[in-house]
């Protein structure tokens, strides 16, 4: 993950709204191991295989984030409508992602223990929309995420839409994660 | 300016005297829960955190309970046991339920209360989105993920956003005779949909609330997170009170909301103008009366999970199929071993409610998450095709209970066990009325 304020740039992998975590890594898939190199790929595999093909890469659809026998994506920045990651309390969600290659996801909403995880394990950045960029936005469009002034540009439509600022997580987030964040505030004690 | 239950309990865990929405607090943790899972990756994180060799904050207050992919041949599932198996004795852990052994339990948010775990006034953590269930017994429970149990684990505290409470107000002194608790939860989410209570405590109240069972209460707050709920809590009473103290003599300290609390918005019901419901694929609040749908194709139903295979979900599934034959394959998965046991205790006119599913045809599995989240291609009742399945569990998203061509429609016993003796989605109440009232 980005832990700086640079830019973030990439293509755009487009989802509706009410992405579960179910859909985000399917449950018979959350056995693998997180932290053997090899066996972790797994997660980026099967990131996203389980949302519908037809709903998979919008708006065309039956778009695999991660194609046939990868495990890393070409895409990097999700666009997604209301209630991104609801459901389970998964943190293979989040970290699937990041195995995949998703560095930022743009959502007009997120369900909470998503949001939380994607912070406090500093898998990638949730940033929020104002409207619904889902509609606006199409897979394999190049978008740009400017941090310090909160916008997010379509580089291949040319347009800009503003979004919010990360609030009171930005300390965590730049932080890389709840771990080194209370490190650098003497909670836990340095490694 | 009063506070909520949750305000209460979060302000007297951080050290202060009053803490408002929007807060963010460290708080102290009283019970951490975690399972097979997410025990793994959590205990990974702990040690590359803390050291190899680092200790649990207090073994006391860890709680592992194996429970989601316990009767499978994978593996990779097996080995995540074997994971929590080894935590346990390096930690010299006391309230480990191990895979095999008598102390086995199966689902942990039914596990937690029947070993004494939910007490009013506490903060309890679980790797586990349904551990919002524990709020039935006016504790503050919500789930979280491995980075947190693990920080937990190291430390005993994490950092909490207060949130903004929402009430719910029940009229009504009982539940009508056709009425159970999830057609109540599921008129609630398909009202304020599934993002509508996101970030908020959903708090449950008034007389038709003190009515209910502790095991209707965890029904609702078990399904607060459908609706994006952080937590879900009801006050302690009397109710309350007998279940806990029948469990654990660990002392606890009652917190009730204040008559001048402020809340996000109040919300009024009357149960007794409430009516079977369901939530059609794919979405918890896509919902119907069960009027609307009745007639409609299945495959199957399914009747277990956390939210819906406690002990009277099944009392109340027997009393339909009873002296009836299953059309549709059934499924009977009890969450718990002591579930499982009374079974074979609790009888309806004499006959022991594990007979009454026998003998009308159902397939009975051992206590565990079962099909309700999928798991493994072997699990217990998971749909592994294009079936439609009425189940009296959580969640039906796509592919939730396996295969994402599967379809499920959410509904409660009496409506899965009334549907699986017709084969198609079915009133409960043409059943009740004609067999026990």
């Amino acid at each position: 993950m980005s832990k700086n304020s640079e830019p973030i740039k990439g293509k755009a992998f487009v989802l509706g709204k009410n992405i579960d975590t179910d859909q985000i890594i399917p449950a018979a898939h959350l056995v693998y191991s997180l932290e053997d190199p090899e066996e972790r790929k797994l997660y980026g595999k099967y990131a996203l295989s389980g949302v519908p093909s037809a709903e998979s890469g919008l708006p065309q659809g039956n778009i695999p984030l991660t194609k046939e026998g990868e495990t890393e994506s070409e895409f990097k920045i999700i666009v997604a409508g209301d209630n991104f990651g609801c459901g389970s309390s998964r943190e293979h969600a989040p970290a699937c992602l990041e195995i995949a290659g998703i560095e930022a996801i743009i959502s007009s909403s997120y369900a909470r223990i998503f949001y939380r995880n994607s912070v406090d394990g500093g898998f990638l950045i949730p940033f929020e929309s104002f409207e619904d960029l889902s509609k606006e936005v199409k897979t394999g469009d190049e978008l740009e995420i400017d941090q310090v002034n909160h916008q997010m540009k379509n580089v291949t439509q040319d347009k800009v839409y503003n979004i919010k600022p990360l609030g009171s997580v930005a300390d965590i987030v730049h932080a890389g994660g709840i771990f080194e964040y209370a490190r650098q505030n003497g909670m836990v004690p340095a490694k | 300016m009063g506070m909520t239950l949750t305000e209460k309990i979060l302000a007297k865990h951080s050290g202060r005297d009053r803490v408002s929405p929007g807060d963010n607090v460290w708080v102290d943790v009283d019970v951490l829960m975690t399972h097979d899972v997410c025990g793994p990756p959590a205990i990974g994180i702990f040690h590359k955190q803390f050291g190899e060799d680092a200790k649990v904050w207090d073994k006391n207050k860890l709680v592992i309970i194996p429970d989601h992919y316990i009767f499978t041949n994978d593996k990779y599932a097996n080995r995540n046991v074997d994971v929590l198996r080894a935590f346990a004795a390096e930690q010299d852990l006391p309230y480990f339920y191990d895979v095999g052994t008598d102390s086995y339990k199966g689902v942990c948010h039914v596990a937690l209360p029947e070993e004494g775990f939910t007490r009013p006034g506490e903060v309890l953590f679980g790797t586990d989105s349904h551990t919002c269930t524990a709020g039935a017994f006016g504790q503050f429970a919500t789930g979280i993920g491995n980075t947190d149990a693990a920080f937990i684990m190291g430390t005993g505290k994490l950092w909490v956003k207060v949130p903004e409470t929402m009430r719910f107000v029940f009229e009504g002194t009982s539940l009508p005779p056709y009425l159970m608790a999830k057609d109540i939860i599921l008129q609630i989410i398909g009202d304020i949909g599934v993002d509508g209570a996101t970030y908020r405590t959903m708090e449950f109240a008034g007389q038709g609330i003190k009515a209910l069972t502790m095991e209707d209460r965890m029904t609702l707050t078990n399904m607060a997170i459908e609706a994006g709920g952080k937590n879900g809590v009801v006050e302690p009473d009397e109710v309350t009170e007998a279940y806990v103290k029948s469990r654990t003599d660990h002392p606890y300290e009652k917190v009730y909301s204040d008559p001048d609390a402020k809340y996000h918005s109040v919300h009024h019901y009357n149960l007794e103008d409430m009516v079977p419901m369901v939530a059609k694929p794919h979405s918890p609040d896509n919902k119907a009366t069960v009027e609307e749908v009745e007639g409609g194709y299945l495959d199957r139903a399914y009747i277990g999970s956390c939210t819906g295979g406690k002990l009277s979900d099944f009392r109340a599934a027997a009393e339909i199929i009873r002296g009836n034959k299953v059309k549709l394959d059934t499924y009977i998965v009890p969450a718990t071993t002591e579930i499982a046991r009374a079974l074979e205790t609790e009888t309806i006119f004499g006959t022991p409610l594990i007979d009454i599913f026998r003998e009308a045809g159902c397939k009975i599995g051992n206590a565990s998450c079962a099909a309700c989240l999928g798991g493994p291609s072997d699990t217990f009742g998971r749909l592994n095709n294009q079936e439609v399945c009425i189940s009296s569990t959580n969640r039906n998203y796509p592919g939730r209970m396996g295969s994402k061509q599967s379809q499920v429609y959410l509904a409660s016993p009496y409506t899965v066990a009334a549907s699986a003796i017709t084969g198609v989605i079915t009133d409960p109440r043409v059943f009740i009325q004609e067999t026990v009232i």
